[in-house]
């Protein structure tokens, strides 16, 4: 055992130990936690983006550089910022629309290819008994099947089409459990986590690995 | 009160205290159950394993402090095996907060590996704009990067000198607990056919899984599992092996909660329906 001789270290464990006591009940100490991540946070991010942004992709530019097309983004993003006074909200409405614009235009396309085009794609795939494969196959194409018609409102479930819906639940019931599970073991790994960090890094107390 | 009531109607916090006390005793009395390789771990360590000297992947640290524990042990095995491998590195983030975590990670494991800043590897850094950034690089990486982190332009670096956008680049792998990892998917490998893989925490991982199966990505590693599967294929075993008896066992704990919570339910369910 080799006690760690960094303050951040400790302060890093004290933290730890206020978040985790929410789970006993919410106290001073996780409130405490909670706002000083926020602020932390925040500050750290416009730190980051004022060096890592705006000074290399707009002072420097515009300023050094002589790049004076730059100050047009540069309005834009004052404009949006008008939002915050109200006599000249309505400013931000030009940014915003040619933001929504510009997103949807290049975002859909390539959203359709690779999100649905690329996944209907997967499902035209060879099915038989002959190979393992082409059993999984089978069960890709009948869970998509099912669980589509199951997502079909417009026709009452019932008869064979209600059936192929029951598959479907069936289907979505096991998708669920799947990510449950994953969820668990995010959730635990967070915790390990913290419990590797009190046990190795401030306590320095090597586990087996 | 009977048993099962009481038993229905037991405190959470002793349910809390119960695993806790599963996770923490694994790390004193070790079982050192064995850790299986899944074939979309595998993918992405077969890739990098058949890159040589000339070989570029990219880092993408989309990360914050909420899921270092998951993801922080993947992006490091990953780079502990491309340094072994020697290939040229190229770290960046598209979250605040992932450049100062993978910073500590790639100096540190740099050092292991006596690899040199911009000639081994390449920091850029943050940039503000998520998927706009991954569009410029497709372009030309010096539009969203003129510079590296510390403030190098990227033509003074030796190992940028050839490297100007996708085309140069054999795999970015994406560390994110957020849905920024599509962004790759859909900025990066649908208009230029970059080969893309993901480590994504183990919330995310069963969203994820289909893209496998379509082959739009390469590998995808989830979780501390992930992460412990691939130090397992380095056979660098480091923190997310260490957590693995650990998560094995807190997981046993929870089945038997779920069990004894579910025969509770029918006990209770039945006796009601007696009387």
């Amino acid at each position: 055992m080799h006690l760690s001789p960094s303050i951040g270290v400790w302060v890093a464990v004290f933290l730890t130990l206020c978040v985790l006591s929410f789970l006993y009940k919410d106290n001073p100490f996780y409130k405490f936690a909670e706002h000083l991540v926020v602020g932390v946070s925040v500050g750290y991010g416009m730190v980051l983006w004022y060096t890592q942004g705006i000074l290399p992709k707009f002072i420097t530019p515009f300023f050094k550089e002589g790049k004076y097309i730059y100050i047009v983004p540069a309005i834009l993003g004052i404009m949006i910022t008008m939002q915050l006074v109200r006599k000249y909200a309505w400013l931000a409405r030009f940014p915003m629309a040619f933001l929504l614009g510009a997103s949807s235009g290049i975002g859909l396309p390539r959203t359709m290819q690779a999100g649905v085009i690329k996944q209907l794609e997967a499902t035209m795939v060879p099915m038989g008994f002959s190979r393992l494969q082409y059993i999984w196959n089978i069960v890709i194409f009948v869970g998509v099947l099912s669980v589509l018609i199951y997502f079909f409102f417009s026709k009452e479930h019932k008869g064979v089409f209600g059936g192929i819906a029951n598959i479907g639940i069936w289907y979505l019931m096991i998708g669920f459990g799947a990510t449950f599970g994953y969820t668990v073991m995010a959730r635990l790994s967070l915790f390990i986590g913290r419990v590797l960090f009190i046990i190795q890094t401030a306590l320095g107390i090597q586990v087996a690995g | 009160m009977d048993f099962w009531k009481r038993l229905l109607n037991i405190d959470r916090r002793i349910i809390y205290l119960v695993i806790a006390i599963t996770v923490i005793v694994p790390f004193f009395l070790p079982t050192g159950w064995p850790i299986n390789v899944t074939y979309e771990v595998k993918n992405i360590y077969d890739y990098i394993e058949n890159l040589g000297p000339e070989g570029v992947v990219l880092l993408s640290a989309d990360y914050d402090a909420s899921t270092l524990a998951e993801l922080q042990p993947m992006f490091d095995a990953c780079l502990r095996h491309c340094f072994a491998r020697d290939v040229k590195v190229i770290v960046m983030s598209l979250f605040p907060q992932g450049v100062g975590l993978a910073e500590i990670s790639l100096k540190r494991i740099a050092k292991e590996y006596n690899k040199v800043n911009g000639v081994d590897y390449c920091f850029l850094g943050y940039k503000p704009g998520g998927s706009i950034i991954i569009m410029g690089m497709g372009s030309n990486i010096r539009i969203p990067f003129p510079s590296d982190y510390y403030g190098t332009p990227l033509k003074d670096i030796p190992m940028m000198k050839d490297i100007n956008n996708f085309s140069d680049i054999d795999l970015v792998i994406s560390f994110s607990g957020t849905g920024i990892v599509a962004s790759w998917l859909y900025y990066a490998h649908e208009p230029y056919n970059q080969d893309i893989a993901w480590g994504v925490t183990a919330v995310m991982a069963s969203d994820y899984y289909p893209f496998l199966q379509s082959h739009q990505i390469v590998g995808l590693i989830g979780g501390m599992k992930g992460a412990a599967e691939y130090e397992t294929l380095i056979s660098k075993p480091s923190l997310a092996t260490s957590g693995m008896d650990a998560q094995s066992w807190a997981h046993i704990m929870i089945i038997v909660f779920i069990i004894i919570g579910n025969i509770g339910y029918l006990a209770m369910r039945k006796k009601e329906r007696r009387m």
